[in-house]
């Protein structure tokens, strides 16, 4: 269509009426939105598919073997194994990244937001932690196996669920840190101006005013780094997880986690006298998995929503 | 030929009715947009209501008063901008040249390539000064070079601002001063030879002196184009336009929200020296807003 | 508490010290057994076979390689399209429902996609489609990969479109371009180093993936050297995993340190690639 100017064009008001309700065909922008629709839902499919592939070989395993999937111990035929002492690893983990990491990661975003001046051993600081967050989790692994199992060995015992601990705990640090950041900065200036104002010193300050405000975005943060620590597997791989028989848990030997047993059942052949397959208490092990961590997301991102909503005051 | 000047008085609403020679060719028909009962709602919630108004062509339309009366709104139902909002929604009906705006069969984007707007804050793209104004064109179909820069320059001059950009065309728009970005905004504008202007607050963002030459270059196109501008700036109201219609906002008791309304409409000599209703005779003098 | 405070900030330093320190320390041992021209392997069959001391580099690098364009190829397209959709023409109501959809895949663990990919992609997507020789290979390995990494992209993208101002959508609109136009020639142009930052830090997830390569990649410590995408292949991360002992428990020697020299090569190339990643996030930080 030539541009024309329609004023010269609309002599009368029919010519008007002609030209407002044109409609061009626009081929390309159907397509457009097309090509759009058919990612999303290819990606919606694909994780539809996914859990699909992982519930329907879990049930049989549910249905046979009931809570005692969850209390017995992992093993050789897969009609006996139960992830109990995953559950028992992933659960120390758990607790250490939490009474770890986020006091250490909540001093550290304090530091950054607070205290920091612009200099270049804080910038360093920054740049490190940003840089840590990308690192990949098998890097983790071998700091925790040199370090956690290697150095620290009078502490840890070598090959442990305590150096796997350490080892996660330090692989969510960044990530901690940079949410706790994140809170922290978006508490509003005027908040903490007006505890300055009474003349109170900056740990007070922080302390009354700013983590008190930035504590929901905090736990958010926690929240998703647990469950990204829980679902790590690659530095237990490292750390040496146990994948054949564990007669016992502890904290000062052998040990395995959740993402383990899943991860060597899913290789190993199964024994032909068995009534349930590897594959399909894997995949019972992942699906256990799966909803621990879906679990924390969603309670994640309702808690950051309910912050949302009371930031701007809706 | 017989001119007859009517004026009727019904809560603020004016009309003035002129006698043309009776012809078939409706341009010489002065009435550009013809708003009755126009209301503007978000949600449940009526933002502004019962708008008549009639914009005539070739002239400068103001819409002042104080801030959240609805005049932004208004504005943006002339170019069915308010579209974009999720729960905005439009009853009345404002008509331009006698077609219903808002009629199912009319195509929003035809609309804005016949009513142009220019914005608050100066919003170039990041493209260069030539792919800013040819952009429009482009999209309407112009692909050849020589049509193309034959717009652009003509635009630009129409912009005023021609002089200063001519050897940097390709330029960045953003390089551009705050002044310069609006011309350049306007440029784009009237680079679809549209038949009408929106401007919403155009000089809000920028000094005295870019202020003035905006204002020089809208008395300047007025010749070509009907300009409808909306401003906080009252004094601008005055120098500028040949009528101004003044809102204000009623508050609802109950809920506390505002509704915006129109409180008066008439030519803007006698609005700013003899006003028909005592609240505009407030706020153009001060006394309040 | 000023002192206390920057103590725990500096923890994060010590912890990249020791992570150098570590990864380099062991690629020194590493490199004083196996002279570099080994890894490089001019024999007749090149391939990676730890055990018996040879290590041909080029033999990983290609599985990464390889796993990690398929991935790019499943995961670019997908992440970016459903950021645009979600970012330029979803409602209001859809983008709530989609957002959390997406959150979802972003938290599920890579071992779990790891299985899915074993168990379904390979033997029931690549197997019929392809009918390679072997079950796992590096098609459905990458697959994976993408899969894993497509919120990743979809996250940086819908950023990076989403800080593009609406003012600048409005002046399209206002000349009377319709949305397609408007996404194809002002939006995606504005967003673009956002983008670009997106398909970055992608890219340095997909190579760093561990238990997507090893579970379903095919070999999951040695294997000769792979071009074709359906056979099986050998991932950085891959070999890493196996030289760290698995179950061999061999904790000496060559075949235990190239874990080290991997895992410097590994941090090194990820780093690189997350330092131009942020360059570019911050790029667009600052232009708006």
């Amino acid at each position: 269509m030539a541009l024309v100017s329609p004023k010269v064009k609309a002599a009368t008001r029919d010519d008007v009426r002609a030209g407002l309700t044109r409609r061009d065909k626009n081929v390309s922008g159907l397509v457009l939105q097309i090509v759009l629709l058919i990612a999303v839902t290819t990606t919606l499919l694909i994780l539809f598919t996914l859990l699909a592939r992982l519930f329907v070989p879990a049930m049989p395993v549910f249905a046979e073997r009931g809570t005692g999937f969850l209390t017995d111990t992992i093993g050789s035929s897969p009609d006996k194994v139960g992830i109990w002492p995953g559950i028992y690893g992933s659960l120390i983990i758990g607790l250490g990244v939490v009474v770890g990491t986020i006091p250490l990661g909540v001093a550290a975003a304090v530091y950054l937001e607070e205290y920091a001046k612009d200099r270049w051993y804080n910038h360093l600081i920054v740049v490190n932690i940003r840089n840590l967050a990308g690192v990949p989790a098998v890097i983790y692994g071998i700091l925790g196996l040199t370090i956690f199992v290697g150095w620290l060995s009078p502490v840890t015992s070598g090959k442990t669920v305590i150096a796997a601990t350490l080892t996660l705990a330090v692989l969510v640090l960044p990530v901690v840190i940079i949410t706790a950041s994140e809170a922290i900065r978006a508490v509003p200036q005027g908040l903490r101006d007006a505890g300055y104002g009474v003349g109170a010193s900056k740990w007070e300050v922080t302390r009354d005013h700013v983590l008190p405000y930035a504590a929901p975005g905090i736990l958010t943060g926690t929240v998703l780094s647990l469950a990204r620590a829980l679902g790590e597997a690659a530095p237990l791989i490292l750390i040496g997880a146990i994948t054949g028989l564990l007669p016992r848990t502890s904290l000062d030997g052998p040990f395995t986690a959740l993402p383990m047993t899943i991860y060597s059942w899913s290789a190993k052949a199964t024994p032909p006298d068995s009534t349930l397959e590897f594959s399909e208490v894997a995949a019972a092990a992942g699906v256990v998995l799966l909803c621990i961590v879906l679990l924390f997301n969603i309670v994640a991102v309702s808690m950051r929503n309910k912050y949302e909503k009371r930031r701007t005051g809706t | 030929m017989n001119q007859e000047t009517v004026v009727s008085e019904s809560e603020g609403e004016i009309k003035i009715h002129m006698a043309s020679e009776p012809a078939a060719v409706a341009n010489t028909d002065p009435a550009v947009f013809e708003t009755k009962d126009l209301s503007v709602f978000y949600g449940d919630f009526r933002a502004v209501r019962d708008v008549n108004l009639t914009i005539r062509q070739h002239e400068i339309t103001a819409f002042i008063g104080p801030s959240g009366c609805g005049k932004t709104t208004v504005l943006r139902c002339f170019n069915r901008m308010n579209d974009f909002i999720e729960i905005a929604r439009v009853e009345g009906s404002i008509r331009f040249h006698d077609v219903d705006l808002y009629d199912s069969a009319v195509n929003s984007t035809e609309v804005r390539r016949r009513i142009g707007m220019v914005f608050q804050k100066p919003n170039p793209f990041p493209k260069s000064i030539y792919d800013n104004v040819a952009y429009g064109p482009r999209l309407a179909g112009v692909k050849k070079k020589d049509e193309l820069d034959a717009i652009v320059e003509k635009s630009i001059r129409g912009a005023a601002l021609w002089d200063e950009v001519k050897d940097r065309l390709k330029a960045s728009g953003l390089g551009l001063s705050g002044g310069q970005q609006q011309r350049l905004c306007i440029a784009r504008a009237i680079a679809v030879e549209p038949e009408v202007i929106l401007m919403d607050e155009p000089c809000s963002a920028l000094d005295p002196i870019a202020t003035a030459r905006i204002e020089d270059l809208m008395k300047e196109i007025k010749r070509e184009y009907t300009i409808i501008i909306v401003t906080h700036n009252m004094q601008q109201a005055a120098r500028v336009s040949d009528r101004t219609a003044f809102f204000t906002t009623e508050v609802n008791a109950e809920s506390d929200r505002r509704t915006g309304c129109l409180i008066e409409f008439n030519d803007t000599k006698k609005m700013f020296s003899n006003p028909d209703d005592e609240r505009t005779e407030q706020y153009v003098t001060g006394r309040f807003g | 508490m000023h002192a206390f405070f920057l103590i725990a900030a500096s923890t994060s330093v010590v912890i990249s010290a020791l992570i150098l320190y570590t990864l380099v320390d062991g690629a020194i041992d590493f490199v004083r057994e196996i002279p570099f021209s080994q890894l490089i392997d001019r024999s007749t069959q090149p391939g990676w076979f730890p055990r018996r001391e040879r290590f041909d580099l080029p033999t990983v690098l290609l599985g990464t390689m390889i796993m990690s364009l398929i991935a790019m190829v499943v995961a670019v397209p997908l992440g970016l399209g459903t950021a645009v959709f979600l970012s330029e023409y979803a409602s209001g109501r859809t983008r709530r429902i989609i957002k959390p959809i997406i959150e979802v895949l972003a938290g599920m663990p890579s071992v779990v996609v790891g299985y899915f990919a074993l168990k379904f992609i390979a033997p029931d997507i690549v197997g019929p489609l392809f009918n390679p020789d072997k079950v796992q290979n590096m098609l459905a390995a990458g697959m994976g990969i993408g899969i894993l990494t497509i919120p990743i992209m979809a996250s940086v993208s819908e950023d990076a479109l989403s800080a593009v101002p609406g003012s600048l959508r409005e002046a399209s609109f206002g000349v009377g371009a319709r949305k397609s136009s408007t996404v194809v020639q002002v939006v995606l142009p504005a967003a673009v180093s956002g983008i670009v930052a997106a398909f970055i830090i992608t890219i340095s997830r997909a190579i760093g993936e561990t238990m997507v390569a090893t579970m379903a990649g095919g070999l999951d410590g040695s294997g000769a050297r792979a071009t074709n995408p359906l056979d099986p292949g050998l991932s950085l991360t891959a070999a890493m995993t196996n030289a760290s002992g698995g179950s061999d428990n061999v904790v000496a020697g060559a075949p235990f340190q190239v874990l080290f020299f991997l895992g410097l090569l590994l941090f090194l190339l990820t780093m690189f690639l997350n330092l131009i990643g942020n360059r570019f996030v911050r790029r667009v930080r600052q232009k708006y």
